[in-house]
This record gives structure tokens, C-alpha cells and sequence, in this order.
């Protein structure tokens, strides 16, 4: 193995500190919790939608999600390694036909819809675990 | 002054900070940088360090050159480089210098030789803005357009940008600050590019225009040649091996030298 090979390997090690990232793909409903830094307390923002893109490989690996937020689409790209991110929770595995659903930019309403995937590869009820140290400021933020 | 360092550039890749934020780098390798002589002011009229770095075939150096990384102790490297120090910062001959040589958070300026382009045009090679798609302009989109005046000075200036040769050259990027540094690799991780292709060899050395921080080790980290004090004894003893049988390497390849001499003529 290369030097970066190992590095991006380690940085990611130490990105997740233990935690596993759960198996999902476009059209999966996914919620991610996001540290969110008001002046000295941090807190936890969960932002849920549709996984619409995984871009990337390895630590430059990112996706996006798409949320419908009072009528307009919101779109947020998440780094998937990235130390902001406390959780990511899939709520529902989508069943689709691509890798890239940019198409649903487009849609609304019904059109928009993503029927649920019940058979084929197994529900992974990865969650990223918990970080112990985020859950009790989580709490006290609340 | 102290001593810089010859490291390989093996690539980018990122690293992420306690903000979250991703800081793009470049990794820079220490592949066994020694000293393999010094320039002092009574016999050299200048007092600095030459470095070595990177394995060379033996039996690809010449004689002379093996003689003298004899002479040093030192096995025979594929990049020297001298780098000008002050007269009570020499570090003796034979001395591994370590990545911990820099300090997370210093700037430093880093030199290679950037990658050639060839025969470029004057809007690569200079950002020109080359000529009109339309009115009227024929076949010379890309040109750079006029290069002077008229009979008063009669000439073209010299300097005067134009197309020609780019890259392939020397170039310094100063300020580069070094984000995270690995001795048990050699690695240094600098903020941002780095002149020249992966695999290239790269000078770094401490930012002219400030260090940045505080302290810097004087002259320099390094291993001392013999005393592995910084490595684990088991390491140590890993490595002792490893250069005695360099030597003997050396030493066998002098002997054959002179049939191989035989053998080609």
C-alpha cells in the first residue's frame, strides 16, 4: 500500500474514532446529524432526505441530500468522513434505477416519489453509533 | 540559518481539521536524508550542509562518487543538495535528519522543479488574452498580439513575453505551513500544491520571509550516524544490520568495480 493509500486510510480511522458508516445508496431516506456551532455550545442539527448522489471514493468520498423545506428543494452536500457529521441514520431504503437522481429536481408531489426497496440487499440497520461524549451536550442543548 | 531537507513528493490527499474543515495537503517524504559533507568558512569560504537523499543502485555511481559517500559513511544517495547554514548550525556528517526537523504550524518554502509543458503558446504561458473570435481576426485567435512599437525603438524588447518553453523549471512556493509531521515515515504534510510531478524531489526549507512559531529544534532533529537514540532499541537494531550490510554492499561493489572496469572495455 501507497503512502496516501495509508494515510487516507488513517485519517479516516481517526475521522470516525470507531463509528461505522451504514450501507446506503441514492434513493435511500436518510437522516444526518450535523454539529452545529452557536458561539461556545454545540449542538445537533438532523437534516432528513433524500439521498440523491455518493460522489467520490475512499476520504474524498461526499453525497448529497435533497429535502423539500416550505415548498422549495434544499440540498446539502455532506463530506462522508467529515467530523461534523455525529450520526447518519437510513430511514428507508428507496428502490431506483440510478446512481444519480437529479432528475427529482424537477418533480414534485407525486411525481416525486421513490417507491420502498423490501427485497434485495439486506436492511442494514447500520447507525452510526452514538457518540458517548456528543449524547449528554446533545441533551444539556436541548 | 538552518539546514532544509531533500524530501520526495508523493502526492495530495486531505486532512480534516477539529472544525470539520478539510485542509487539502501535500505529502512530502524524507527517504534517509543525510549529511553527506559539510562547507566551512576557513576551508570552503562558506559554511554549509550537503544532503543526501534517496537509495542509489551502487553499482550505478561512479567510483569517485562511491569513494566519497564512502569517505561519509553514508550510502550512496540519488539527489544532493547543499543548503547554506549558519557557521554553529552545521550538523555532523552521517546525521539522519528526522521529520520532526519541522514544527506543525511553521511556514516553510518549498522548491522543486515544476512539470515541463513543452512549447507553450503566450496565453498559457503568460495569461495573454489572445485575440477577437470575430471581426475580422483570421487564423490568429490564440497570438499575442503586437510586441512593440514602431521605427523609434526599432526592436522588440528584450523580455518581452512570447511564446517558448514552460515549465521544467525551478520554482519556490514560499509560506507553505506544515500541517502535520510523521518521523516514524519521515512524512511532512504541507498545506496546499507543491511545484513538480509526484515522485519529484523537493527542497524544504524554513519560510524567509518567518518561521511562524517560536521554536524550531536547533540546528536541526536528527539521528545521530551510530546512535539511534531517537529509535526504539528494537528498531535500532533492525536498522544496524541493514546499514552494515549496506556497507558491505559497498564495499563488495568496489571490489567488483574494478572487474566490471575489465569486463566493459
Amino acid at each position: 500500500m501507497n503512502v496516501i493509500e495509508q494515510l487516507e486510510k488513517e485519517e479516516a480511522a481517526r475521522v470516525l474514532g470507531g463509528k461505522t458508516i451504514p450501507d446506503f445508496s441514492a434513493g435511500d431516506t436518510v437522516t444526518v446529524g450535523v454539529w452545529i456551532r452557536e458561539g461556545e455550545r454545540q449542538r445537533v442539527q438532523r437534516f432528513e432526505g433524500v439521498c440523491i448522489a455518493r460522489n467520490g471514493g475512499g476520504l474524498n468520498e461526499s453525497f448529497t441530500v435533497r429535502k423539500l423545506s416550505f415548498g422549495e428543494g434544499v440540498e446539502r452536500v455532506f463530506p462522508l468522513y467529515s467530523p461534523m457529521i455525529e450520526s447518519i441514520e437510513v430511514k428507508r431504503k428507496g428502490k431506483v434505477r440510478r446512481a444519480k437522481l437529479y432528475y427529482l429536481r424537477n418533480l414534485r408531489g407525486k411525481k416525486a416519489r421513490i417507491t420502498e426497496r423490501t427485497t434485495g440487499r439486506a436492511d442494514s440497520e447500520g447507525i452510526v453509533g452514538e457518540a458517548p461524549a456528543a449524547a449528554p451536550e446533545e441533551t444539556a442543548a436541548k | 540559518m538552518r539546514s532544509g531537507v531533500i524530501a520526495k513528493k508523493m502526492g495530495m490527499t486531505r486532512v480534516f481539521n477539529d472544525e470539520g474543515a478539510h485542509i487539502p495537503v501535500t505529502v512530502l517524504q524524507l527517504q534517509e536524508c543525510q549529511v553527506v559533507a559539510q562547507r566551512t568558512g576557513e576551508r570552503d569560504g562558506y559554511s554549509a550542509l550537503q544532503l543526501g537523499a534517496g537509495a542509489a543502485k551502487v553499482k550505478r555511481v561512479s567510483k569517485a562518487e562511491r569513494e566519497r559517500f564512502a569517505k561519509a559513511s553514508v550510502t550512496p544517495k540519488k539527489k544532493l543538495i547543499e543548503f547554506r547554514v549558519a557557521e554553529d548550525n552545521l550538523i555532523d556528517v552521517g546525521s539522519e535528519i528526522t521529520a520532526d526537523h519541522f514544527v506543525n504550524g511553521q511556514k516553510v518554502d518549498v522548491s522543486g522543479i515544476s512539470i515541463g509543458k513543452g512549447f507553450a503558446g503566450a496565453m498559457k504561458r503568460h495569461n495573454f488574452g489572445g485575440l477577437r473570435a470575430t471581426h475580422g481576426v483570421s487564423i490568429s485567435h490564440r497570438s499575442h498580439g503586437s510586441t512593440g512599437q514602431c521605427q523609434d525603438p526599432g526592436k522588440v524588447f528584450k523580455g518581452k513575453k512570447m511564446a517558448g518553453h514552460m515549465g521544467a523549471k525551478r520554482v519556490t512556493t514560499q509560506n507553505l505551513e506544515v500541517v502535520r509531521v510523521d518521523v516514524d515515515r519521515g512524512l511532512v504534510l504541507v498545506l496546499g500544491a507543491v511545484p513538480g510531478p509526484e515522485g519529484g524531489w523537493i527542497e524544504i526549507r524554513d519560510a524567509v520571509k518567518g518561521i511562524g512559531v517560536d521554536e524550531v529544534p536547533m540546528p536541526g532533529a536528527f539521528r545521530a550516524p551510530g546512535a539511534e537514540d531517537k529509535k526504539s532499541a528494537a528498531k535500532a537494531e533492525a536498522e544496524a544490520p541493514a546499514e552494515n550490510e549496506a556497507e558491505a554492499a559497498d564495499a563488495a561493489a568496489d571490489a567488483d568495480g574494478s572487474e566490471d572496469k575489465g569486463g566493459e572495455e
